[in-house]
């Protein structure tokens, strides 16, 4: 039963071979049973989910439909859930349970969803290898000994491992992508403005966005379907109509045009990587595409600019932490100003610490010009680029990560090398776009993840050119041995 | 141009972030490392280019000044760390 994709689920339910209620509690068990060797959730809700499942069950016998109701996924600990714990991977928040629900748990709970828990993340989703978190990191499935991914690791982890069939993600510079390429799912980073904000704990605002992680492009059609849309609550929401995402999922690639950055290609990517992109390429082609290669000249510049406005962002973000109305404070507090420094410092992590560091700098009296600004100015630079090449492709391919999931603990005493991993990933956030990361392989027995970018709001065309490879290939029916 | 410990110390004030003083060499020399990647930004050059905000170039809606939150101080003030009639408590501000 925890094999089934949520569109055999959705199936399953529909022709009533089994209720959400029964499948709920064997998804239940197997997270007892499977999870202590992943720690892949920070929370489980198992009375809520019996509940939600119930509720869902009673609604179908009474005539209701749905591709969701019933069906099972689990929230990155990001999005406020109403009355659980919602921790963001902090110390900070260890204590905090939300008085409200996140726009994206409300949509998704008014479908029928059943929720199974909070998964792990790196704290605040700073991170890349899910180790940062306050409740420890947590193992790829593929192997124990390496990280998942970050930040939405958890989320990662729990689908790679059939415990189960989805679950959101959240991807400032690659945090849903990234993950997903490094447990072998397939993972969905929409449009920015897309999927609403409200209620997702803020880490980059101009970055931030919400999307779905599952084991093939059939379901996260059907998970966006239920997080999309124009939401008055989020300053930033775009109101556009929101597509059936699963309409297209079987048109022809005859003639669809994909770009191939030559500039992808460089020094720090992993050659057995650069071998399974042009093997993910002679398939697409094969399906009737058309590659070209293209050039995106200020990809380099991508990475210091991310880490100027990500962390500038994020310490205008986290002010709100300052133990006075919700989360941790320390313990007799001398006075405000010492209640304000050790409620931050005690309850914050080092990756944190750094990045909220950082971002102060850039922003302080004297430097804005020389850091934030010029930041946003190569952001431009790179959004042209993107803009110039979807004049001449549909979309673009390349690799998610320049390497496979590392050791637990390899890249612990070198933040900047965990920063290169999100080379790929990062120019999305910064130009806005939509972006997926599908299985494409393995190098050394660990998923090896290719991406796909297309214009603004063509996420139907990401899932489509996703779901037409996932029909000529099976990388993604991969499970990990002991899963 | 490289910070030092003290450059680190008026950081993490303005950033209200306690650091111990054997943390601080640690932390300074991270966000040397940061700021050396950072700075590579400083040979692009950008003349004539517009900063860009929000990737839509969207702006800020504008609503109707109308109240559309109800009252929820209760369910708010329920998880802050110390209350008292209504308010939040924190240590004295004012001798």
């Amino acid at each position: 039963m925890h094999q089934m994709t949520l569109a055999e689920i959705a199936r399953g339910l529909a022709e009533k071979k089994f209720s959400s209620e029964e499948l709920t509690r064997v998804l239940l068990a197997r997270i007892a049973r499977l999870d202590p060797q992943l720690n892949s959730f920070i929370t489980r809700t198992d009375d809520l989910a019996i509940a939600q499942a119930k509720a869902a069950d009673a609604r179908r016998a009474n005539g209701e439909t749905g591709a969701l109701l019933g069906a099972p996924l689990a929230h990155k600990d990001l999005f406020c859930t109403q009355g659980v714990r919602t921790s963001c991977g902090s110390k900070m928040l260890d204590n905090f349970t939300s008085p409200y629900d996140a726009t994206v748990v409300a949509k998704l709970a008014a479908a029928g969803t059943v929720t199974l828990g909070k998964t792990n993340m790196d704290e605040f989703a700073m991170g890349s290898a899910n180790e940062s978190s306050h409740y420890g990191p947590v193992k790829n499935p593929w192997n124990l000994e390496h990280v998942p991914g970050g930040s939405s690791g958890g989320s990662a982890a729990a689908v790679a491992a059939r415990l189960l069939p989805a679950a959101t993600g959240t991807d400032t510079g690659g945090s849903i992508r990234q993950p997903a390429a490094l447990t072998n799912l397939t993972g969905l980073k929409p449009t920015y403005g897309r999927v609403s904000r409200w209620g997702m704990i803020a880490y980059a605002s101009s970055l931030d966005q919400a999307g779905p992680m599952a084991r093939n492009a059939e379901d996260c059609a059907l998970l966006l379907q239920g997080m999309a849309g124009f939401d008055p609550l989020d300053s930033t929401s775009i109101d556009e109509p929101v597509p059936d995402y699963s309409a297209n999922l079987n048109a022809s690639l005859q003639g669809l045009r994909i770009g191939v950055p030559k500039e992808y290609f460089s020094a720090g990517l992993d050659p057995r990587i650069a071998e399974l992109i042009q093997a993910s390429v002679k398939e697409l082609e094969k399906l009737g595409a058309v590659v070209k290669e293209i050039s995106l000249p200020n990809l380099q510049h991508a990475i210091p600019a991310y880490y100027v406005i990500a962390p500038a962002e994020a310490s205008s973000n986290l002010s709100r932490f300052d133990g006075v109305r919700f989360g941790y404070r320390c313990a007799d507090p001398k006075d405000l100003t010492d209640l304000y420094k050790r409620s931050r410092a005690e309850g914050f992590g080092a990756e944190v610490q750094r990045r909220i560091l950082v971002g102060a700098y850039a922003l302080s009296a004297g430097y804005y010009d020389a850091y934030y600004l010029q930041a946003q100015k190569i952001r431009r630079l790179i959004k042209n680029d993107f803009m110039n090449a979807f004049t001449e492709v549909d979309v673009i391919l390349g690799p998610t990560t320049p390497n496979p999931a590392w050791k637990i603990g390899a890249k612990n005493n070198d933040p900047i090398a965990e920063y290169l991993e999100d080379f790929y990933t990062i120019t999305a956030n910064l130009a806005g776009l939509p972006g997926l990361s599908m299985p494409a392989g393995f190098a050394g027995g660990l998923p090896v993840g290719v991406q796909l970018l297309a214009p603004y709001f063509q996420e139907g065309r990401l899932l489509n050119v996703a779901h037409q490879y996932q029909q000529v290939t099976d990388w993604h029916t991969r499970a990990p041995q002991g899963f | 141009m490289a910070l030092d410990r003290s450059d680190v110390e008026k950081i993490a004030h303005l950033a209200r972030i306690g650091l111990n003083d054997a943390d601080i060499p640690r932390t300074t020399e991270a966000l040397n490392s940061i700021l050396g990647l950072i700075d590579q930004m400083q040979a692009v050059d950008t003349s004539g280019i517009e900063p860009l905000a929000h990737p839509l170039e969207a702006s800020q809606r504008l609503r109707e000044d109308a109240v559309t939150e109800p009252n929820r101080r209760d369910a708010y003030q329920a998880i802050a760390p110390a209350v008292e009639n209504g308010l939040y408590l924190v240590p004295k501000v004012i001798e």
